[in-house]
């Protein structure tokens, strides 16, 4: 027995659907028709793969992957967790890329007009490549809040956007990590497109006093887990699997 | 009480936003210096096996208005219906194909463009060989989960007609929101493959 066997079929019910009125850009990008299931083929069931040699040292150092004179301005943090499946085993060898707004909220991308400036020491993209016990640790600042045109007086709330690679393209998973305490988080039009405040919790990674380095960064705990594969007992294999 | 299952939940999707190309295509939006390459944008080599084609096309909303912010993931088999990937155990992959690509799509025309090589075909249950595909993968701001579509080729019509997800689909009204057209521009075949997130021609999306 093995989990060689397709993937649990994803809750719907559980992830944001995709017509969400609240988040105004949804509503003309979100497809109208029922989705048409699928097994999963061998299509699915395999995946790219990305070896630690494609990483640079500076990688997942966010503070200092871009600096030019000296660190990036912000609350020193540092983010780490393990990547599982939802058999609760590590995912090794998963590829998973942050990307953030600076300590002032403000983006570094030329469609970005937010008043606040940019940080010449800051660009806000990481990535890390998870070891054999699933495990990935990132440093960075903190982002800040922003507003955003949705509402006339949307905020986002603190939050660095996460994409995972696990072993297979069923895997393949976009989402934000949030941060404990914030009460911005449940002001947002964009965390409110999840239905359930479990799976939303889910996404508020918890401050971790135990894992912060003395007078340098605070540490919070993040894991994320991709969906996991049934165990093939009694089954037949399916061809190419 | 019963005994528990002890099983996970999956970490719950939120949209990629506008700014996913810094993450993702770093170098693209002018973040230089962090890392060399961005991952994806080349997925041919010269030794690469196959016939070299052009993949290209745009994705409308509901407006009929491309979309200017959106990133697209494509993942395929090699030219022998093999994918590269440590899950495959039916024989060993093109070592020069990694199979998988991603590119934004233009800021300005909102067209998206891969170089890529035509793949064979892979089998489903019991034998029977899906047509020749490749996986598409759509985030974008206003996207709240990743949409998974494939992309079929329009000089495959047999194939086409044999394949047994192709014949899932209830109405064969949409089943050619599937399929590219094959045409030839610079001398390279191209396919042109419109993705169309609403309305009368919306693509058919997967739940996989």
């Amino acid at each position: 027995m093995s989990d060689q066997g397709s993937f649990y079929q994803r809750d719907r019910s559980w992830h944001p659907p995709a017509f969400t009125p609240q988040y105004k850009t949804s509503i003309l990008r979100s497809p109208q028709y029922p989705l048409l299931s699928l097994e999963n083929t061998i299509s699915e069931l395999t995946g790219p793969v990305f070896g630690h040699d494609k990483l640079g040292p500076l990688d997942n150092d966010l503070i200092r992957n871009f600096a030019k004179t000296g660190d990036a301005i912000g609350q020193r943090i540092i983010v780490y967790g393990r990547v599982l499946d939802e058999n609760a085993r590590p995912v090794p060898g998963a590829l998973v890329e942050f990307w953030q707004a600076n300590a002032g909220g403000r983006y570094r991308h030329k469609k970005e007009t937010y008043l606040a400036p940019l940080d010449p020491n800051f660009g806000g993209c990481g990535r890390v490549i998870t070891d054999e016990e699933g495990r990935y640790w990132i440093r960075t600042i903190k982002p800040g809040a922003y507003p955003w045109p949705n509402g006339v007086n949307d905020w986002r709330p603190a939050h660095i956007h996460f994409s995972v690679f696990g072993h297979a393209f069923a895997q393949r998973l976009i989402s934000q990590l949030y941060f404990e305490g914030d009460p911005m988080i449940w002001q947002c039009p964009i965390v409110s497109t999840i239905p359930d405040k479990q799976a939303i919790e889910r996404l508020i990674a918890a401050l971790d006093r135990e894992n912060t380095l003395p007078m340098d960064a605070l540490a919070y705990k993040f894991d994320i887990v991709l969906r996991g594969r049934r165990s093939t007992m009694f089954e037949n294999r399916m061809e190419g699997n | 009480m019963v005994q528990k299952l002890d099983r996970l939940k999956e970490t719950p999707s939120q949209t990629a936003g506008p700014y996913v190309h810094i993450g993702a295509t770093p170098n693209w939006v002018e973040i230089t210096g962090v890392w060399n390459e961005d991952l994806g944008l080349v997925l041919v080599a010269p030794e690469t096996k196959g016939e070299r084609i052009i993949v290209k096309g745009r994705i409308f909303d509901g407006s009929g208005t491309p979309l200017k912010d959106a990133l697209v993931e494509i993942w395929q088999a090699d030219a022998q219906g093999l994918y590269n990937s440590p899950q495959e155990k039916r024989g060993k992959a093109d070592p020069h194909f990694t199979g998988w690509g991603r590119q934004p799509t233009d800021g300005t025309t909102g067209e998206y463009k891969f170089e890529t090589i035509k793949p064979g075909r892979v089998p489903y249950k019991e034998s029977r060989l899906m047509a020749p595909h490749i996986t598409f993968w759509i985030v974008a701001r206003g996207i709240n989960i990743g949409l998974h579509t494939r992309m079929y080729f329009g000089d495959e019509e047999k194939a086409n007609g044999e394949c047994p997800v192709l014949a899932r689909i209830e109405h064969k009204v949409r089943v050619p929101t599937l399929i590219a057209s094959r045409s030839e521009e610079n001398g390279m075949p191209t396919y042109t493959f419109d993705i169309h997130l609403q309305g009368e021609k919306e693509t058919v999306f997967f739940d996989i």
